[in-house]
């Protein structure tokens, strides 16, 4: 099941630092939104809130309300790690756990979510989710060698079959293509536009291209000075803001004139 | 032009100098290093040989006396020769180590992890404070708190347990079916010694615990991870080694520890399991100092015979946990 998403006045502290501000942003279900924006602009942080990961940080907190179907995550009597199994994440550098088998670490997320699970089921998981996330083939003859012991590509990917692992129902990706070879950044891509079709997924990337193939829309982060908070300035169809941006940032932005 | 090394990065000097000659001077310090540390390794080397060939040493003649050393040596009885006496001391001594590791070892690793990932930052500096003040108590100070305060309260319960799990062997009670009264029995030594080596085993697993890469900890929170699953998954598994390490610095001193236990155990000379009932077993440090002062020379040679026995205990000791360590290397998290 995928669920749309609403962020509402959204303020993001880290302790007084004010780092993100007056986000307000809906999120279709059964879609991909991708965001951009100059490094330091608060698209980690933002994408942080949407899981309730940023207030792992000592002193971090949010103001305003990010619904899930209509159900405030920030509500009172929401507990976070009831989010966390639906809204999963995969980081912008591959972090496996090195004391975990591939296999296991595939299952990580399932064991958390329901202890039990047949032999034949987790071996069938974990096939599905390692083709999902384009790396069967690479590490089908080990699966029970430490995922520490791949490449940082292939650890993204198997990070990427542990967070599809569990079905979430809304995906949230930050740079996942920051550190793998074009061939396995097309299979993510191409992995997104099949998971679409199930889940609700949000992507930051750096990469123009991979915004504007993936994406069904693209939101726009920028900061108006160091120091400043960052804000999202525009957010539209995603052929929309490459084409013809209503702000004038946007188009300097993705036309290389920036800064 | 010197090739680069590793180690060497020419540092901006305030005045010109050519690039060769702060190389040269950097390779200079780099060989310096090395000898250093080449030869604090020897040095270490060295003590343990030299300790080793002075226990040998001294030894020997209580090794050679055969059956006769028991018309010098009191503690031996008659036809006795020293083997008949040092099996039960290193049984005794290794005994009293793992009960004290076994009681130590959870609730340190509790306490720890609490220290790390539980209490509020501020209560965590300061019970971790506390637990290092632990570690500046005097070992006659444990040995007098554990007969004069630890043991009264200790005597119903060990009655408790004789009674209600005196079936394992561990728990069994006197001719009597009782726990000894007074309890100078070797789990009150064990637990006293217990207490004695948690500040160490929390330190290190503390120190251990803080080191869990943040990467890793939010794998598993973004997974949906609760506290303890988040501690199973990422902490745990990364601290494995180190825990290793911290129950081996604690099993080192309850090994050698003589003070608390001279004072907390009626000693005896048997291969006795039995951990509530007096004077069974004896530890090899605690026999030394008890027997080291009126000794003639054929007594002290017996007793530097202990000693070695509790140096082989604790190299072994050593070599095992390194062991330990070294089997799960791959999944270590070190690569
Ligand atoms: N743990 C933290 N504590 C304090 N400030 C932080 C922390 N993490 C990020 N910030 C600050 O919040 C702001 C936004 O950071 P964020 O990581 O969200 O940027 P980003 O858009 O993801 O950048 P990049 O594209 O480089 O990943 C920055 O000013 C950053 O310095
Ligand atoms: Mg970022």
């Amino acid at each position: 099941m995928s669920q749309r998403i609403d962020a509402k006045d959204l303020n993001i502290y880290y302790g007084s630092f004010l780092a993100v501000a007056g986000v307000n942003m809906s999120i279709a279900p059964r879609s991909v939104t991708a965001l951009i924006g100059p490094s330091g602009c608060g698209k980690s942080t933002f994408l942080r809130t949407l899981n309730r990961m940023h207030e792992v940080i000592p002193g971090a907190r949010v103001q305003g309300t990010v619904e899930i179907d209509g159900v405030d995550l920030y509500g009172a009597g929401v507990d976070p790690v009831a989010v966390r199994r639906q809204v999963g994440m995969v980081f912008q550098r591959p972090n496996p756990f090195p004391t975990m088998s591939i296999a296991e670490n595939v299952l990580a997320g399932v064991r958390l979510n329901n202890k039990r699970i047949n032999k034949s089921d987790a071996n069938e998981l974990v096939e599905a989710s390692l083709r999902g996330a384009n790396l069967w083939n690479e590490v089908k003859d080990r699966l029970d060698r430490p995922g520490s012991g791949l490449s940082g590509g292939q650890q993204q990917r198997l990070c990427i079959a542990r967070a599809i692992a569990v079905r979430p129902q809304v995906l949230l990706m930050d740079e996942p293509c920051s550190a793998l070879d074009p061939i396995s950044t097309l299979a993510v891509e191409d992995l997104i536009a099949e998971l679409k079709s199930e889940y609700t997924i949000v992507i930051v990337t750096h990469n123009m291209q991979q915004a504007a193939r993936v994406s069904d829309r693209t939101g726009f982060f920028n900061l108006e000075a160091t120091g400043k908070p960052g804000r999202l300035i525009e957010i539209d169809e995603t052929a929309t803001i490459f084409s013809s941006p209503r702000e004038q940032a946007t188009e300097d932005y993705i036309s290389g004139r920036f800064g | 032009m010197a090739s680069p090394t590793l180690t060497s990065t020419p540092h901006p000097a305030a005045e010109p100098t050519p690039p060769g000659a702060s190389r040269a001077k950097d390779r200079g310090m780099d060989r310096g290093f090395r000898y250093l540390s080449i030869a604090s390794g020897v040095l270490i080397l060295l003590v343990l040989a030299a300790v080793a060939a002075f226990l040998v040493v001294r030894a020997l003649p209580a090794l050679k006396a055969g059956d006769a050393i028991s018309q010098d040596v009191g503690w031996i009885g008659a036809g006795q020769s020293l083997w008949t006496v040092i099996g039960p001391l290193v049984f005794g001594t290794v005994l009293a180590a793992i009960a004290a590791l076994a009681m130590a070892v959870p609730v340190a690793i509790g306490i720890a992890l609490f220290i790390s990932h539980y209490a509020p930052r501020r209560l965590a500096n300061g019970l971790g404070y506390l637990v290092d003040l632990l570690a500046a108590i005097p070992s006659v100070v444990y040995g007098l708190w554990g007969v004069m305060v630890l043991a009264p309260v200790l005597q119903p319960v060990w009655d408790f347990l004789v009674r209600w799990l005196g079936w394992i062997p561990l728990f069994a009670g006197d001719s009597n079916g009782n726990a000894s009264n007074p309890p100078r029995v070797l789990l009150t030594a064990a637990l006293v010694l217990a207490v004695m080596i948690l500040p160490i085993i929390t330190a290190v697993s503390r120190e251990v615990f803080l080191q869990t890469p943040r990467l890793h900890e939010e794998a598993a929170l973004a997974l949906g991870a609760t506290r303890w699953e988040l501690v199973r998954m990422a902490v745990l598994p990364f601290a494995r080694s180190g825990i290793v390490s911290a129950a081996m610095l604690g099993l080192g001193r309850a090994l050698g520890e003589t003070m608390a236990v001279l004072m907390v155990l009626s000693p005896g000379m048997l291969y006795s399991f039995k951990l509530l009932v007096a004077s069974q077993q004896q530890t090899i440090a605690a026999n030394i100092a008890a027997k080291f002062a009126d000794a003639n020379a054929m007594g002290v040679s017996a007793l530097i015979a202990t000693g070695l026995a509790l140096f082989v205990i604790t190299l072994v000791v050593n070599m095992a946990a390194r062991a330990i360590v070294a089997r799960r290397k791959d999944f270590s998290g070190a690569n």
